[in-house]
């Protein structure tokens, strides 16, 4: 496609009322991005500071006023990370750990949420209502319990207890997923049954393909929360080999208490996942807060 | 041999398909529940067998244990101030970006990354801002010629710190609040300009009674939440100095896994959901006269 550069025309400005408002609405937009401008420079900061410290040497974070932009940049900070501990191993854990519990947590959820949305049988609204009421309880209540449970079984110091949980699905999620299903036209549904095709088929083959933006929604959310999950594998892992990386960056502050840039690259590298997952499923992440007007 | 009726067959799959979830529900929902009651009501330290005593933890708890009172007054002004300010702020946001500007999904990124991401490296980045002599924070302020405090290491200041951070994840609510703007008909605001109503006017009689279920939602999920906190008082502060941010999660914590005092901490859990449920009992009621449910005339639903 060419592309025509046109010059651009200010249509002639009428006098009197019409201008007036002009002037009324530039000025409105103006206080709107300088706003805007002052509120982004300051959310924006933390990240910027972070990936400042990140690339200074020791030394350099103890100057004050502090310098933005080091020089040279220390890029070997984030070769450190993975020397001075086993970083590596930590974001391995992560991955292995949250990944089984998202993948758990999407497929019971979106079987439960298909059943919900589109198959009709006794009892499934009160479920439904079991459901919804299970994400309004607090953690908390069944910390200990579930704490006592693992430890009877011997799960203590395994990922069991934090993975085998998530097989079972959460009731945000099945909320989410009952949601989106509930969209698709239902004459979909009639036309796989009379091409024979059962319950499970029209789960797997009929819905599931159509739920794309469901299940990228459904992941961003469940990534997030168990990627930076702290409480359960405090509770629950006790040998250092087996950290993920919410404890690992503990072991960072407990070591290095002072060396900042060595902390800041590592945290980097912690958030960088969730960052880039929701920077590039952001589409859908918004379309998921509409849907269900939850931030997650 | 007989044939399944299809509607029996659906009811069979219906319930087949919530099979995962009703038995996760069963294991680690209801059973750890009543056990947790049960334990409410017992001395427990894991090691040696539990034993009942009455309603001791409680009495305890109610009359014999002063951080408890610290714990839920710390809490509640973390929530009383947080979360006005996080949905005040969010619609303030939310109302910039709805207007026509450019770049508007660059600008709505900015400000909604600080708030997905979460947990440990977001409260080691935030100790280091705080840092009393070479963080961020007091150097911003070194510039308009203040001297800062010291943040998380002073009493006085170590909740407003935590406040502050939490605003850091303004985005997530303006997020919501920016999908109800988008969700009001425009026709609404035609129909007002035509009366003759002026920008305050319509946002006053407009935009807000259309988008305050949505502030109501925000409000209750903030309370869930931030009665909730535990991982930046944990790493950033252990609660101090001097109880300062000992959240009510974070002494629930030390009760259960560093005193094992299991009993009585769950007996907490049960106050802290109490608690829960008696705020969200009370903004629901008190929302009656500030939400505004499309069909619903305000008189029906009193």
């Amino acid at each position: 496609m060419g592309i025509t550069t046109r010059p651009v025309t200010q249509p002639a400005t009428s006098i009197g009322w019409r201008t007036n408002r002009r002037v009324h609405y530039a000025l409105k937009m103006t206080v709107v991005y300088l706003c805007l401008a002052a509120g982004g420079f300051f959310v924006s900061m933390p990240f910027a500071w972070m990936l400042s410290t990140s690339l200074k040497t020791l030394g350099q974070t103890f100057i004050f006023p502090p310098i933005w932009i080091p020089i040279p940049l220390q890029w070997a900070n984030y070769v450190k990370v993975f020397e001075v501990l086993p970083f590596m191993r930590y974001f391995i854990n992560t991955v292995y750990v949250s990944g089984l519990s998202v993948a758990g947590i999407l497929f019971a959820s979106s079987l439960a949420g298909f059943s919900f949305a589109r198959l009709r049988w006794r009892g499934s609204t009160i479920l439904f209502v079991v459901v919804l009421s299970t994400m309004m309880l607090p953690p908390q209540v069944t910390m200990i319990p579930k704490f006592i449970l693992f430890r009877i079984l011997e799960w203590i110091d395994t990922y069991k207890p934090l993975i085998v949980p998530s097989l079972f699905g959460t009731g945000f999620q099945i909320f989410l997923f009952r949601q989106f299903f509930s969209t698709i036209p239902r004459e979909i549904d009639e036309a796989a049954r009379m091409d024979g095709c059962g319950f499970v088929g029209t789960y797997a083959r009929i819905i599931l393909p159509l739920s794309g933006p469901a299940i990228i929604t459904g992941f961003l959310f469940a990534f997030r929360y168990n990627w930076n999950e702290f409480l359960e594998p405090l509770i629950y892992l006790n040998t250092h080999s087996k950290f993920t990386l919410a404890l690992g960056l503990r072991l960072f502050q407990g070591e290095f208490t002072t060396n900042w840039p060595l902390l800041m690259a590592a945290s980097t590298i912690a958030m960088l996942p969730v960052l880039l997952t929701f920077y590039f499923g952001q589409r859908y992440f918004i379309q998921g807060v509409v849907i269900s007007g939850v931030k997650g | 041999m007989f044939k399944l009726r299809y509607a029996q067959l659906e009811e069979i799959h219906g319930w087949l398909f919530v099979t995962p979830w009703l038995f996760g529900f069963l294991a680690f929902i209801v059973g750890p529940m009543l056990v947790s009651v049960y334990l409410a009501f017992t001395n427990w330290d894991i090691l040696t067998p539990a034993q009942m005593v009455g309603f001791d933890n409680f009495v305890k708890l109610t009359t014999g244990d002063p951080l408890v009172g610290q714990a839920l007054k710390v809490t509640t002004i973390y929530a009383g101030v947080s979360i006005p300010l996080q949905v005040v702020l969010g619609l303030i946001l939310a109302l910039l970006l709805n207007e026509k500007i450019k770049a508007m999904s660059f600008v709505r990124t900015v400000f909604y990354l600080p708030s997905v991401v979460a947990g440990v490296a977001v409260a080691l980045l935030w100790r280091w801002i705080f840092s009393p002599d070479f963080g961020l924070l007091n150097a911003g302020l070194d510039l308009v010629g203040i001297d800062g405090p010291a943040w998380l290491a002073d009493s006085r200041t170590a909740l407003s710190a935590l406040i502050l951070m939490s605003l850091w994840g303004v985005g997530g609510g303006m997020l919501i609040v920016l999908a109800g703007l988008q969700g009001v008909p425009t026709t609404l605001y035609e129909a007002a300009e035509v009366d003759g109503a002026n920008s305050w006017v319509r946002f006053w009689n407009v935009t807000l009674p259309m988008i305050s279920p949505v502030i109501l939602f925000q409000t209750v999920m903030g309370i869930i939440g931030a009665l909730q906190v535990f991982t930046e008082a944990y790493v950033m502060t252990e609660g101090g100095p001097k109880y300062a941010t000992l959240f009510y999660m974070l002494y629930l914590y030390q009760n259960a896994f560093e005193f094992l005092k299991m009993g009585y901490a769950s007996a907490l859990a049960w106050v802290l959901f109490a608690y829960i449920l008696l705020l969200t009992l009370l903004v629901l009621r008190f929302s009656a006269a500030w939400v505004y449910y499309e069909g619903v005339s305000s008189k029906a639903g009193q």
